[in-house]
């Protein structure tokens, strides 16, 4: 700045003090204690959920609540988690994890596509818009297990009439959330782009779609859950041949009133629900933590 | 009140601004709403602003300023009467920041240029010379949120210069900060708005606050918005908020402002 003398000089300092005091920015402890306190509190409360589940199930097992313990029928933890651990060594899980992971992807793939394309669609067209938003939320109403006798009469008993209803499940919360988005985009914030000369595509590419991000992950994670859930109701309700589904496995052990085989399957199928939840919160929490939507005392 | 200017006859001698003059507003008015339920915002209002001048606009609630300035800018069109800025290009500064949150402080003012379409070499160069030019090239990188409330104005003021407009025009743009941080943005102001000679436009209810700034303050009344009373301010060198001169022209004009409002209230 050429144009500075000394008195500017005095005003630059005083502003570079006043943005300082400000901030107030000042670490108190070092980076890896603060990642190792982070992990430790974020890591405890799971562990104490799983020890919880542990001791109420080792107690009603101990109690012996039906008399079923005689007849071999419950298994305490330690035997249940033995048959996981078995059943972890032979290709069969694997297999079937592989199988249904790739269903979900597949599924959740498709509902990606189409709820986003509808979501911009009817975002833009405001008449459009009411109508579609009446279906939407109608469609949101209906357990997806509703929809498997339509879905079997139509495509036959395979993976398509899955796909079906994992579509019909998480394609309108992806469309809502994307819908929500762009309608909660500040208004000031269209003002100012539109001041900056922002137009058109330009106007959707740097600000709309930005601005609802937020509101379409949310429906992004939501439309997970309901794709993951419809996905294992078509598993245990189509059983298709020559395919290896957590769900079948599910099915053979109810079949074969094998308690700790099915505790096994159903442990792995919460274990894949969490940690995909996980990927969901991760990506949430760093898209809020980046515009300044957490509390940062609440997070540390 | 559904009083109604005629349209402006083309060709009329209204006059195109001239190269002394950024700003010229012929007869404006503004109705918001149809019928029963219609308002008269602003009322066959003009004023010329002069290339470089500092003018500030005060008033008290409802005298339409904001729609003035939206109007200038081009965010809204008058129902009748002209608006000329002569195809100068204007831009605008609102109460709050209204800065982008999921970009950097850099990449905000860099959006601007981008829309209209400066090269990227060009954009990076010159959006950090713009937050040097408002103190805050050491915080290019950090998000709005990160920030306080005068840095983020500031890099709403960088982001509007980055427009290389010749008008800038401010809608309270410090309204929402305190007295300390206040004092200090109108030294920069003054300071930028010297060195780029800029014309401004600066809508406040700060009485004192037009006062430290203006090379001219003009008197709004309320609903409908309509010039009551224009002050000249002579430049005789750097002023200050709590100087004598500052105090009496503020003193004036409150004066005045009052009675204004006195006549709402009987």
């Amino acid at each position: 700045m050429a144009l500075s003398t000394g008195t500017s000089g005095v005003k630059d300092s005083a502003i570079a003090g006043l943005d300082s005091l400000e901030l107030g920015q000042h670490q108190v402890t070092s980076r890896p204690a603060r990642i190792a306190g982070k992990t430790w509190s974020t890591t405890w409360p799971k562990v104490l959920a799983i020890a919880i589940v542990l001791a109420a199930w080792q107690l009603f097992y101990a109690i012996n609540f039906r008399g079923d313990t005689a007849s071999g029928l419950v298994k305490g933890p330690a035997t249940t988690l033995g048959a996981l651990a078995t059943q972890l060594g032979h290709a069969q899980l694997w297999q079937a994890i592989e199988d249904t992971g790739r269903t979900a992807l597949a599924g959740y793939a498709l509902a990606l596509v189409i709820g986003t394309a509808i979501g911009a669609v009817v975002s833009r067209i405001p008449p459009l818009r009411a109508a579609v938003g009446s279906i939407i939320s109608g469609l949101q109403t209906m357990p997806s297990i509703a929809w498997f006798p339509f879905a079997i009469i139509l495509f036959g008993t395979n993976v398509s009439a899955i796909l079906f209803v994992m579509v019909l499940g998480a394609a309108p919360s992806i469309a809502n959330g994307l819908i929500t988005g762009v309608d909660y985009t500040p208004p000031l914030l269209l003002r100012a782009g539109r001041t900056m000369g922002l137009r058109g595509i330009a106007l959707h590419r740097y600000l709309i779609l930005p601005a609802s991000l937020p509101a379409y992950l949310a429906g992004l994670k939501q439309g997970w859950a309901f794709s993951w859930r419809s996905l294992l109701a078509g598993e245990l309700l189509v059983v298709i041949i020559g395919h290896v589904s957590l769900g079948l496995l599910l099915n053979t052990a109810q079949e074969n009133q094998d308690l700790s085989g099915a505790i096994s399957i159903m442990i792995v199928i919460l274990v894949f629900g969490i940690a995909i939840d996980m990927v969901f919160s991760k990506i949430d929490l760093t898209v809020r933590r980046r515009r300044g939507l957490l509390d940062s005392a609440a997070t540390g | 009140m559904q009083r109604r200017a005629a349209p402006p006859i083309p060709g009329a001698p209204h006059g195109r601004v001239d190269h002394a003059t950024a700003i010229r507003l012929t007869e404006v008015s503004k109705v918001y709403g149809k019928g029963d339920a219609a308002v008269l915002a602003v009322d066959r209002l003009s004023l010329t602003v002069a290339t470089g001048e500092f003018v500030c606009l005060i008033g008290a609630s409802g005298c339409g300023k904001s729609t003035l300035l939206s109007m200038v800018a081009g965010l809204d069109t008058p129902t009748s009467g002209q608006v000329d800025t002569g195809g100068q290009r204007v831009a605008i500064m609102f109460q709050e920041p209204a800065l982008f949150p999921w970009l950097t402080a850099r990449k905000n003012v860099e959006l601007a240029m981008r829309a209209r379409k400066v090269p990227k070499a060009v954009r990076a160069s010159r959006a950090a010379g713009l937050l040097d030019t408002v103190h805050l090239a050491d915080f290019a990188d950090k998000r709005p949120h990160e920030l306080s409330g005068g840095m983020r104005q500031r890099v709403a003021l960088a982001r509007a210069l980055a427009h290389e407009a010749d008008v800038l025009l401010m809608d309270e743009p410090f309204g929402a900060l305190d007295a300390m941080t206040r004092d200090l943005l109108h030294d920069e102001l003054e300071r930028i708005c010297a060195q780029r000679s800029l014309t401004v436009l600066f809508v406040t209810h700060n009485v004192r606050e037009a006062a430290r700034l203006g090379d001219r303050v003009v008197l709004l009344s309320s609903r409908p918005g309509r010039v009551i009373d224009e002050y000249e301010v002579p430049r005789t060198g750097p002023r200050r908020i709590d100087s004598v001169q500052v105090a009496e022209l503020a003193s004036n004009v409150t004066d005045r402002l009052r009675e204004e409002m006195r006549r709402h209230g009987a």
